[in-house]
């Protein structure tokens, strides 16, 4: 047994399950089931079919229920494991369902009808991944478009983000200044206000300023966050003041103090900004909606809507293209992610 | 060139005074001490000096023109801080290199006198680590080097060795004694620690809640401590006081009686007490270092019990108790003594120091 598996396998009973152990693994099984339940079943949804998505009850897997041309029936009929009144089990091809009986075919001998109660057969059913979910909406839907206008407002977002709030951060952790305890306190307060609350002023804002129905009218509004300013900010306090103290004695300019001394200490927490910045700016779904009203400015998020938002909803495509528009933010994840522990371990900064 | 002065120099933060009226000349070329004990405010001047704190009052003078309004970055001094104050995202020689860099030196004058700093203080194969890499010892000689390579009128170095441990601490001491006599510039250097400031000083500044109490060599500071607080301040370990009073006052010495009834002759040049003559029945208190204290018997010694003993090898500490006031005897060698013990602590030819009420000094003694 690996080191990992002593690891979590390890019990406070020892050799005995103490009630704590079963707690523990309760709560932890329930928490991981809770928590990559619907990410698995988004992952592996998005591979079904229309029909399979209907289904009910639903499974986790992808299934597709075989099929079969039966000689004498224009189209395909599927294929069930039937129970046959003798305790044998045939595959026969369902021609037509009565009530709660099922017309049934051999597709080997097609002329015999045979008569089964509908709990007596099971479908036929193998895994197969309907990959067209995939490839058919590059083909039909504006994928690429959609996508590069939304890795746009996510990085120009993101970069305006860092500058803008790091700055902030920087004069309200370095500088003394009557009011700047004030000035954080007001800073953190907007977030309590709910975009919800603002969006109708800013939507006269945007209007006014004719960035409506344009992806800047998407950035501006969003770079300045308060949640920004805090993690940056304390994590500045951190950095020793007589560093600064240093640059100043070095001929630093208060520019270059900030953008050679400061901003690179900063980086575990612009890490995590960034992170936070990706995820909100990609995952934007409202705003973009009220600004963006021209197809070729959406967003991916507001792109999905689309298959929601015509005559019918189709979830195959809407479920494969949220894995799709998925990938980049774990990724995003993945790659920062010790940006992220740094960033809580490091603040020890000698 | 580094000259500087002090005039009325005063600093305050909000209602708190931190630097009550410092006047202070540092000629060019000498190394200047300022000690105390914490929160005295010398670190306080130090960055005023510096530039980095602005003075609510007086004047700061830099070879002779006033830098009162002239930013940290002009003033021409380099400092080195306590924590070294690395830029720990740099190399050490982009560490060394910033200062340069942003006077807008030319490359080649910044590598030159990078290689001439590293070669001095012996860093050249750091010089492409990053200060986290670095011993304390390693980061400590960055930092100076840091400073060396601006060419500043003066250096300024607030408790450079506190991070280190005591044996590194001796050794960079010699070095930076050394690297003085070297290069020749101004140095202030803020310390606590006594014994940094008796070593390396040409003239130490005692500094008490924001005050200069005496500014002198180490020497003099030693031989005639200004008052009760320097000459407790200044030697290891610190002076003994006892209190006594006056008795009789005669042509060249003072009778005074001390704790215990046991009388005790001072000899004195002149007895006049800050303007008035020394009158019997004052009280002053009396000090002797602990390594004027002789352990003999002989008419005169102070009979006292051992509290404590703590045997250097070379160097025999005794705690002892007089009628209740506590007396430290620093004797040469080996002695037999155990806490409990009565003995005899002999003044006999000690030089003694005589402290008014105020703890000011008595002239003469």
């Amino acid at each position: 047994m690996g080191a990992a598996a002593r690891f979590i396998l390890r019990r406070k009973g020892g050799k005995g399950w103490h009630w704590t152990d079963i707690v523990t693994w309760v709560w932890l099984t329930g928490g991981l089931i809770i928590m990559f339940g619907p990410a698995v079943w988004l992952g592996f949804s998005s591979f079904k079919t229309p029909a399979a998505l209907a289904e009910f009850p639903p499974s986790i897997l992808p299934y597709v229920t075989s099929q079969a041309t039966v000689e004498g029936y224009d189209k395909p009929l599927q294929l069930f494991n039937a129970k046959m009144p003798d305790g044998s089990t045939r595959v026969l091809a369902e021609v037509r369902r009565i009530g709660i009986m099922s017309q049934m075919v051999d597709p080997k001998a097609p002329g015999e009808i045979v008569r089964i109660n509908i709990n007596d057969r099971q479908p036929v059913r193998t895994l197969s991944f309907a990959t067209s979910n995939y490839t058919e909406p590059f083909v039909h839907f504006d994928f690429l478009r959609y996508l590069w206008n939304s890795v746009f407002v996510t990085v120009t977002a993101t970069l305006i983000t860092l500058v803008v709030n790091s700055m902030a951060a920087f004069a309200l952790s370095k500088y003394e200044f009557r009011g700047r305890s004030a000035a954080m306190l007001i800073i953190l307060a907007t977030l309590m206000v709910p975009l919800s609350v603002i969006m109708v002023p800013l939507y006269s804002i945007i209007s006014s300023l004719g960035l409506f129905n344009s992806l800047w009218g998407v950035i501006l509004p969003t770079v300045a966050t308060p949640t920004g300013v805090f993690i940056l900010r304390q994590y500045m306090l951190t950095i020793p003041d007589e560093l600064i103290d240093a640059a100043r004695m070095d001929k630093a300019s208060e520019w270059q103090i900030y953008w050679r001394i400061v901003l690179p200490l900063t980086a575990p927490a612009l890490a995590v900004l960034a992170i936070f910045s990706v995820v909100w700016r990609w995952n934007d779904f409202l705003w973009p909606l009220i600004v963006l009203s021209r197809r070729e400015l959406y967003t991916l998020q507001v792109g999905l809507s689309i298959y929601s938002g015509e005559l019918n909803v189709q979830w195959h495509f809407i479920l494969a293209m949220t894995v799709v528009t998925m990938i980049p933010v774990v990724l995003v994840f993945i790659f920062l992610q010790r940006f992220i522990t740094t960033g809580i371990a490091g603040t020890g900064l000698k | 060139m580094g000259e500087i002065k002090l005039t009325d120099v005063k600093k305050s933060y909000g209602a708190v005074d931190v630097l009550k009226d410092i006047n202070l000349h540092i000629n060019d070329g000498e190394f200047v001490v300022f000690v105390g004990p914490s929160g005295c405010g010398k670190s306080t001047l130090l960055r005023t000096i510096a530039g980095l704190e602005k003075v609510t009052g007086g004047e700061i003078e830099i070879d002779g023109k006033r830098v009162n309004e002239v930013t940290a970055a002009d003033r021409g001094l380099a400092m080195v801080f306590q924590s070294y104050a690395l830029y720990p995202h740099m190399s050490v020689r982009q560490n060394l290199a910033f200062g340069l860099e942003n006077s807008n030196m030319p490359k080649p004058e910044i590598a030159e006198r990078i290689q001439e700093a590293a070669r001095m203080l012996e860093i050249e194969p750091y010089l492409e680590r990053r200060p986290g890499q670095l011993s304390g010892g390693q980061r400590q000689r960055v930092a100076i080097g840091r400073a060396i390579v601006r060419r500043p009128t003066a250096f300024l170095l607030d408790e450079p060795l506190s991070n280190l441990d005591a044996e590194l601490r001796v050794s960079t001491r010699a070095e930076l004694a050394a690297l003085h006599a070297r290069i020749g510039s101004t140095m202030i250097y803020v310390t606590h620690d006594q014994v940094e400031a008796m070593t390396l000083a040409h003239r130490i500044v005692v500094m008490r809640a924001g005050r200069i109490e005496q500014v002198g060599t180490p020497l003099e500071l030693y031989n005639t401590p200004a008052n009760r607080f320097v000459a407790g301040f200044i030697g290891a370990p610190h002076m003994n006081f006892l209190s006594g009073e006056v008795q009789e006052v005669e042509t060249g010495s003072v009778t005074l009686v001390i704790g215990g009834g046991h009388r005790l002759t001072v000899p004195l040049a002149d007895h006049k007490l800050r303007g008035h003559k020394l009158k019997a029945g004052e009280k002053l208190t009396v000090g002797i270092r602990p390594q004027h204290i002789t352990l003999e018997n002989n008419p005169g010694s102070l009979p006292v019990k051992v509290r404590l003993v703590e045997a250097l090898g070379s160097e025999t500490v005794i705690h002892a108790d007089l009628n209740g006031e506590k007396l430290l005897a620093v004797v040469q060698g080996q002695k037999q003594i155990v806490p409990g013990d009565e003995v005899h602590f002999s003044l006999a030819g000690a030089p003694l120091h005589l402290f008014d009420q105020n703890g000011l000094r008595v002239k003469g003694a």
